[in-house]
């Protein structure tokens, strides 16, 4: 008993010291992270996981972060986002957009947790959404693209026709036509995120049908690996593709999440609450066009170079008009430019891409 | 038209031949009477063992050896448990789906986004690669695109002409009647089940190391199912796995087609096809009773309890 | 060399019944806490973080009856099919019709609702799964089509349906193009338990669904042992000749197996949507409709071992997460540690209906010959 006492007695003391010890250097923020799929996809969840490495690389002493991967769009998303929330965590990331609604129940539960959610367009008072526009990078990979090919035919191997993607579809294209009018896209749909073999196949079709430049908007590397196999260029998607085939690879559209994450930990460490919505480009270091091919020639470099920097100045928007239809009609006048609302529901393919929108 | 069909068969044919190595192994256990539907897990471990091998410097025919070796390894697991140990075969193949999926995301966490460093070339055939419209696309394989067409004449031969072929239906049929009539039932099952883990680790092999050339979690993304599929569809004879696979392949291939010529169809209806295709298929097949039961294992998917 | 043989028992040991799960679970605890070890992990703090963290408070119990709830429904369902030789692995699309047949309630009536919907909408989720499932039994039934295979395919078809509705009709207009349907309104929904004023479950997840499955329990119980049908059912599972001998109609069986897993995999979708989700989108199932075969065979195919085999199998995916989270271990090592004990279950199960002798080498009296088994009394 009087043993017990004791230990009980050094114990509290011991408490005093760490917490009086620590003084005002708090505790590290508690931070956490809900992956769609595993940091192995070589793709979109690996981007965020590197945006992760960036905050423990940064904060290391201050944040702890952990993550939890393999999480399904369902019900059980909620129960993890809960679990993380109820096991300390004060500022939760959930990197996909089936987590939207499971994020806003949570969050209601949670009141004093901050919640950051991606690529959704609902937020509350403790839910902010963040997302990257990739058009802005596809748009430079479609000047490479027009500049570079012989069969002034592009080929798009696209996942599902969700706006994020449509709109990804027509800069690629008008990118392209900036420095080629002559160029169409045709775009064909594997109704999959992640199916390598689908995704090749698809590669295969638009090869076989003349296309000659390949974007995707899938997570796989297989559409770059089917260019590399029948010769012809291929750009990689969300995360830098150039070593699965360095010859074939043109350059990769990345998602950069790391500087995003390391403002909103940084945020958090002096315990004032990053609390905006955020939909960032190449000006904020959001997302890019790296690990440009050797073989691009110089002269295109420098075109697309300087078009990066108009956009990162702002000096030119990429849904800024003339932006013609399909049918040749004009939905976007010179000089016009859409709002963020506009380019957030786009359901229309610009001229110069093949075939029609699926339903 | 006719010069795009070129392509169009040529990427059918590259999706169906992992699906005709795999099935062609499941078909022969399934002959013996074991289900395995653990395919999809020896096929990731037979894809992620090879990946390794060429990424760690080994050759081509090291990584071939070392992803069958994986997938005979899984498929001996399997038939310890349901061979030896009589558990249920549809649940212990799923537990390997899951253990296989499991063990190779795991093991394989530092080899993502990497090329491999070697991988198989097409080996185009002269004269015959000249062939128009067929050439191209029939004669210019790969080793293991060849190695699948070896496989489907020598597991057809093995089944209609070979002594063993003749044990292993017996088997398959009826193990009372085999056992009686002297044959070595549990080890041909096991054979069996053994040849079924090596062609899924072939089959992983291929995806690996001459189809995508890189490891991603969930690489097989699938095709486990279908090969397993194919195999029912087939009623259980080779040849018909391979045309199957084809079709599949085809199927799938021409929808994508379809789009990237403009042609305006829902993607979802279209992405269904090759399923609502093989169910009809299957349906047409199956009402002729008479042939089903002539191939069909009579035994498949029960234990048998082996008292010698 | 010694070798071991197993002899068949005259009847099923009882004891091993209960003794042969506990052999494989300390098996995979042996091998995954050294797996854990050799991860430099502590495996003591790993096994309380994997099994004992998860339900250590009425939250996780919660947790763990509404992953439990759905697949020991599908499996109950799965079982009377089972025991007749019926492989119905659709369950997963038959789900997903059920989900879509309430779906599409919910959303067309969303304004005009009643307490009369979510009765409806559990009526039209079973409607649908066993509608899905007698496409299955009637290419079996009528073409004699393996049922394995087609429903197989019809969950691809299915998976596909629902993406066609979620990106089209059933769109929220005000989604942005996103695929997902509007939320449902709250009489399309299961109440929370708590909202009863049930201070246990206060602040937790569990809802009214999970009483459909507390319902099915028995239900199931009695037809399957108590009931002439699943008296039938069993029977033409286990000898085919003798239920053809004594009349009983085979077309009919297949119907019946088929229709009765579609109509609880219906009604597992509904709980799905209705319950925790209130919404339709593309991405809803966490696979319940495959894990349920796993529930039902580890289940012996009996209702009160199906029971069992839910809790355990919800709480192997809550263990994954809770290592996750606290002992940041990837997903894959949970996938590894389910996989084996789900092989090691399978595989102690031998010890039921069989003994295992040790065969000394020459010199010793061999083991007394057993009696050679009927087939009918090992297959399952």
């Amino acid at each position: 008993m009087k043993f017990w006492k004791t230990k009980l007695a050094l114990l509290g003391a011991l408490c005093l010291l760490a917490v009086s010890g620590t003084g005002f250097a708090a505790d590290p923020v508690k931070m956490a992270w809900v992956y769609f799929g595993p940091p192995g996809d070589g793709g979109w969840t690996f981007a965020h996981d590197l945006g992760m490495k960036m905050v423990q690389k940064e904060l290391g002493g201050k944040v702890i972060a952990s993550t939890v991967e393999n999480v399904p769009e369902s019900a059980d998303a909620e129960r993890v986002i809960r679990d993380l929330a109820s096991k300390g965590n004060q500022y939760i990331f959930t990197t996909s957009f089936g987590y939207m609604e499971q994020t806003l129940k949570a969050a209601k539960s949670f009141p004093k947790v901050e919640f950051y959610h991606n690529t959704g367009y609902k937020s509350a008072e403790n839910v902010h959404t963040y997302n990257s526009r990739m058009y802005e990078p596809a748009y430079l990979a479609g000047i490479i693209a027009g500049r570079m090919t012989k069969s002034n035919v592009l080929g798009y191997v696209a996942s599902f026709p969700i706006p994020e993607v449509v709109r990804n579809i027509n800069a690629y294209t008008m990118g392209a036509r900036s420095v080629n009018p002559k160029v169409t896209t045709k775009v064909v749909w594997v109704s999959s995120w992640f199916d390598p073999g689908k995704e090749r196949q698809a590669a295969e079709t638009l090869i076989g049908q003349g296309a000659d430049m390949l974007m995707q908007n899938t997570d796989s590397s297989a559409t770059l690996q089917a260019a590399a196999d029948k010769g012809v260029y291929a750009f990689g998607w969300n995360s830098d593709m150039s070593k699965v085939a360095p010859k074939a690879h043109l350059a990769s559209v990345t998602q950069i999440w790391g500087p995003y994450y390391v403002m909103v930990a940084k945020a958090a460490v002096e315990g004032k609450p990053f609390k905006d919505n955020v939909w960032g480009g190449m000006k904020e270091g959001m997302n890019g066009l790296v690990s440009l091919n050797s073989s691009i020639p110089a002269s295109v470099v420098k075109e697309v170079d300087a078009k990066k920097a108009d956009i990162v100045s702002g000096k030119f928007k990429v849904w800024s008009g003339p932006v013609k239809l399909q049918d040749g009609s004009v939905k976007l006048a010179a000089g016009e430019t859409f709002t963020d609302k506009d380019i957030d529901s786009i359901k229309f393919y610009v001229e110069g891409v093949d075939g029609q929108l699926p339903k | 038209m006719i010069e795009s069909l070129t392509p169009l068969l040529a990427s059918a044919l590259g999706a169906a031949i992992p699906l005709v190595l795999a099935g062609l192994g499941e078909l022969i256990a399934e002959r013996a009477g074991v289900l395995n539907l653990g395919l999809e897990g020896m096929m990731l471990l037979g894809a992620l063992a090879s990946f390794m091998t060429v990424a760690n410097g080994g050759g081509l025919f090291e990584a071939v050896t070392l992803g069958m070796a994986a997938g005979l390894l899984a498929s001996l697991v399997f038939g310890f448990v349901t061979i030896t140990l009589q558990a249920n075969q549809v649940a212990a193949g799923l537990s390997l789906t899951i253990l296989g999926s499991g063990l190779s995301a795991f093991l394989g966490r530092s080899y993502v986004g990497i090329g491999a460093p070697s991988s198989f070339a097409p080996l185009p055939i002269p004269l015959l690669k000249d062939i128009p419209l067929l050439g191209p696309s029939l004669f210019s394989f790969d080793l293991l695109g060849y190695t699948a067409l070896i496989a489907l004449v020598a597991v057809t031969w093995f089944l209609s002409r070979s002594r063993a072929g003749l044990t292993l239906k017996a088997v398959g049929e009826s193990p009372v009647v085999a056992r009686s009539l002297g044959l070595p039932v549990t080890r041909v099952r096991y054979m069996a089940v053994a040849f079924g883990g090596l062609m899924s680790g072939l089959a992983g092999a291929y995806y690996s190391v001459a189809q995508f050339k890189m490891w991603q979690e969930g690489l097989t993304s699938g095709n486990g199912w279908i090969a397993l599929a194919l195999v029912v569809f087939a009623t259980w004879r080779p040849l018909r796995v391979a045309v199957g696979a084809l079709l599949f392949g085809s199927v799938t291939a021409l929808g994508l087609y379809f789009q990237a010529i403009g042609m305006h169809v829902s993607t979802f209806a279209l992405a269904s096809l090759p399923y609502i295709a093989t169910v009809i298929v299957l349906v047409i097949i199956s009402s002729d009773q008479e042939t089903v039961r002539r191939h069909a294992p009579a035994w498949l998917g029960k234990p048998f309890y082996d008292d010698s | 060399m010694i070798r071991f043989r197993l002899v068949p028992r005259v009847a099923p040991s009882q004891k091993m019944l209960v003794y042969a799960p506990l052999l494989a679970v300390v098996l995979t605890l042996v091998v995954g806490l050294t797996i854990f070890a050799a991860l430099g992990q502590n495996p003591l703090h790993a096994f309380r973080a994997f099994f004992l963290d998860p339900v250590s408070n009425a939250n996780g119990i919660s947790e763990l009856l509404m992953k439990a709830s759905p697949l020991c429904l599908i499996a109950l369902g799965l079982a009377i099919g089972y025991r007749a030789n019926i492989w119905n692995i659709g369950a997963e699309g038959q789900m997903y019709l059920g989900g879509i047949f309430a779906s599409g309630l919910a959303i067309h009536y969303n304004d005009a609702g009643g307490p009369w919907l979510l009765p409806t909408m559990m009526l039209a989720g079973a409607v649908g799964g066993a509608l899905w499932a007698s496409i299955t039994a009637l290419c079996r039934a009528q073409f004699h089509a393996n049922e394995i295979l087609v429903s197989l395919m019809l969950t691809y078809v299915a998976d596909l349906l629902v993406k066609f509705l979620v990106y089209g009709p059933w769109q929220d207009p005000m989604a942005n193009n996103f695929p997902i349907s509007i939320s449902f309104g709250d009489d399309a929904l299961f109440a929370p338990l708590a909202s009863y004023g049930w201070a246990l479950w206060e602040g937790t997840r569990i809802n009214t669904s999970v009483f459909i499955t507390l319902i099915a329990i028995p239900l199931a119980w009695f037809f399957m042992d108590r009931s002439f049908a699943g008296f039938q059912l069993s029977v033409a599972g286990v000898a085919p000749g003798a239920a053809r001998y004594a009349g009983y109609r085979e077309k009919r069986m297949v119907w019946l197996a088929l229709i009765i897993s579609g109509v609880a995999a219906g009604l597992a979708g509904v709980t799905e949507v209705a319950g925790p989700l209130g919404q339709l989108n593309d991405r809803w199932t966490p696979g319940y409709g495959f894990t349920a075969i796993i529930v039902a065979t580890l289940g012996r195919l009996h209702a009160v071992g199906i029971v069992i085999a839910s809790l355990l199998m919800a709480l192997l995916y809550l263990g994954g997460e809770a290592v996750q989270v606290t002992m940041q271990l990837p997903k894959a090592v949970s996938q590894v540690f389910q996989g084996l004990l789900l092989l090691f279950l399978l595989g102690c199960d031998v010890l039921v209906n069989y003994r295992v002798i040790m065969i000394r080498p020459l010199g010793v009296a061999p083991a007394p010959t057993p009696p050679a088994p009927a087939p009918a009394a090992v297959s399952t």
